[in-house]
Formats: C-alpha cells, structure tokens, sequence
C-alpha cells in the first residue's frame, strides 16, 4: 500500500494486509498524535487495511507559541 | 470495531480508549458538540444571545471551533491575522477565506482580517530579526494585541481561542516544570473580563484532545491547514505534548486527570479567576500610545512596533 506522511512530506511503500494499529507501529508513530485516513474515510486501529488501499497518515499535533502564550 | 453508542452497532471510525468507547461518524459529532456544550455551561462562557470573535489561524483547532460554534446556534464571527510568514501564511490566509465564504457565510457569519506586513511594514520573520526576539513570542504579543483590539472595537462579548485539552495539559506541565505560579493563575479555560479594555477569553475546546479535534474535522470535511508554522520548529511545547502523548497512549485518560485535576484545585483555591481580575484592576492602566490595558508604562505590542520602525529606517 501506498503510504502518504507529513513534516515531512514524503510516500514510502508498505506490504499489506496489516492492521492500522501495526502499520504505525513499524512507522514508530504514536497512535495518539495521528489519523490514518483510507481514501477519504478515517478508519479505526483495528482496521485490516489491503495492499491497494492508499493511506494517508496525519499528524494531529499543531502549535508552538499557540500553546505558551494566550493564542 | 463498532459504534459503542449505535444499538444497530455501526462501523466506528474513530476509537476513544481514554473514554472506553468508539463512535461512528454521527455519534462522534454529537459527542464533540456535547463536550464543547459542557464546557460553555460549566465555565459559564457564553449564552445564545452573545456576541462570540473567534481567533482563527487556519488551523484544525479554530476552523473546528467555528464550525462547532455555528452548528449550535451560537452567534460567532472570526477574526484572522495574516503574520505575512510567507507561503505558509497565504496558504493559512486562503483557507479561512474558503471556510468563511462556503460555511461560514451560510450562517450570516462574517470573518474580520488584519494584516500584519500593512501595519508594520514587515511581516513576522523580519520583525523577529530586527527586534532580536524569539519568533513564537513576536507572534504571540501580535495574535493577543490585535484580537484583543478587533474585540472591543466591534463591541464583541466575548473572545474564544481554539485552545485544545493537549495545548492546556501541555501548558500546564511546562509551568508545573518551571514553577512558574503566576502563569498557573492565568489558565483557567475562561478568563473574565477584568477592566475596561479587555475583553473575556474562553476555550471551548478544552475538554477535547487534538486528536478528536482533527477527527472532527476530517469527518466534517473541513480544509485546514495541516503543516506546521515553519517557525515553531523545535518549540518546547511540542515536546511536552509528545511526552504526553506517550504517557496517554500507556495509560489512556492521563492528559484530561492531570488538566481537569489542576482546574478542580483551582476552584477549590483563593486563587480563582474573581480574585485574579482584582488583582489586574490593581496593576492595570491604559497604554499612553494605544489605549489599550498593560502593565507596563507603554504596552508590548507598541514598544515592539516603535523598535521595528526605527531598526527599519
Ligand atoms: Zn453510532
Ligand atoms: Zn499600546
């Protein structure tokens, strides 16, 4: 499957079938700061995703002075 | 996985460990809305027949602040600052507009902008060199003053910030980890407004992690702005909450007991909000150069404004 990834911006190939949750294990990503998203359809951690599916994974973490500051 | 509130058990699309469920797209939004519905009642935020300025960046916190709000009937218009960062602020810049223009507008919703580079003649990158400061905080002093400002002057009741559970969580451990005690007054998820100038701050996302937020809006098909600011690179901000994020993913629920914990002593403590806007009544005046409360002689924003000229000339 093909998987697009952020910061930065980049597609690496992945063999499926493999669940969500070990598709971002073997990236290393913690499945609290991501979205995996199928097509256009958010999918859950226990999703089988299929070699023809295309992934995007999406960060959720935004911010610097945002967070420190009152903006 | 299935819906955990659906009695036909739906496809879920989105699993919650820290609230033991996983809901399908339609339970997901009305939990979303239920969370932000609870936080307005229990932090006494606002009610239907307020005006609401809503601080927007393009970013997935405040679009999906906005949306939520117009979905529950509120009365809310957004204020965005164009900080002239280059390609990252045209593509943030054209994504409100989009959202004002397809949604926003539906719900006779207006979006105000103000641009930095008009004003100062600069945008932030510059301004950060010229004035030898740190770009997050230029920006920060900027974002406050003008939201502030478009607040008063427009007669706004009340500002709301797309502040989410891991920016506050995240906060609160950076100044837990600093002691830094006159921070922990100031961050309540509702902020009074404490003189004449200052308008009262809300965060209605406060009981909703960054990434439920996103969830909400992917599933709403909200187009936000998904790379981070150029600037904020290496911030410490984002190392607490890649802490917490891995302390959450351990052990789900960590992030909301360490926040909701602080807030619940908060209450308990002297050091409420009440007692907090005597204290700025005490120590605030109005800038001899804007107008606008500060505590200093002249106000940040104008003493920034004034270095930038002259290092500009
Ligand atoms: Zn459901
Ligand atoms: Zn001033």
């Amino acid at each position: 499957m093909i998987v697009q990834l952020s910061h930065p911006t980049r597609q690496v190939e992945i063999k499926g079938p493999k669940r969500t949750k070990e598709l971002l294990r073997e990236l290393n990503l913690v499945v609290e700061a991501h979205l995996v998203i199928r097509g256009d359809e958010l999918v859950t951690e226990d999703e089988m995703l299929a070699d023809a599916d295309r992934i995007e994974i999406r960060p959720v973490i935004s911010g610097g002075a945002r967070a420190n500051s009152e903006l | 996985m299935n819906c955990t509130k659906c009695p036909t058990s739906t496809k879920a699309v989105i699993g919650l460990p820290r609230h033991n469920a996983a809901f399908c797209k339609g339970c997901f939004t009305t939990f979303v809305h239920e969370q932000v519905a609870r936080a307005v009642k229990s932090h006494k935020m606002f009610t239907p027949e307020d005006r609401i300025l809503v601080a927007v960046s393009g970013g997935k916190d405040s679009l999906a602040l906005w949306h939520i709000l117009l979905k529950l009937g509120y009365r809310a218009d957004a204020l965005y600052v164009n900080l002239g960062i280059g390609g990252y602020s045209e593509e943030s810049h054209r994504k409100v507009r989009l959202y004002a223009d397809t949604v926003a507008a539906a719900h006779g919703a207006t979006l105000l902008v103000h641009v930095v580079e008009q004003e100062a003649g600069a945008g932030i990158r510059e301004l950060a060199t010229v004035l030898h400061r740190p770009t997050c905080s230029t920006c920060g002093t900027i974002k406050r003053y003008q939201f502030n400002r478009a607040a008063v002057e427009h007669d706004y009741d009340v500002m709301a910030t797309g502040h989410n559970l891991d920016d506050e969580a995240a906060r609160l451990l950076g100044n837990v980890l600093h002691w830094q005690e006159e921070y922990l007054d100031k961050q309540g998820p509702a902020l009074p407004a404490s003189v004449e100038g200052f308008a009262k701050k809300v965060k209605p996302l406060c009981r909703l992690s960054e990434r439920e937020i996103a969830a909400y809006a992917v599933l709403n098909r909200i187009d936000y702005i998904v790379e981070e600011c150029p600037m904020a690179k290496g911030s410490k901000m984002l190392l607490y909450k890649e802490v917490l994020n891995r302390l959450e993913t351990e052990s789900p629920g960590t992030k909301q007991r360490f926040y909701w914990g602080f807030l619940d002593k908060q209450a308990k403590s002297e050091s409420a909000p009440e007692s907090m806007a005597a204290k700025d009544q005490r120590t605030l005046h109005p800038c001899p150069s804007c107008g606008q409360p500060t505590t200093a002689d002249t106000c940040s924003y104008c003493k920034m404004m004034a270095k930038a000229k002259t290092a500009a000339h």
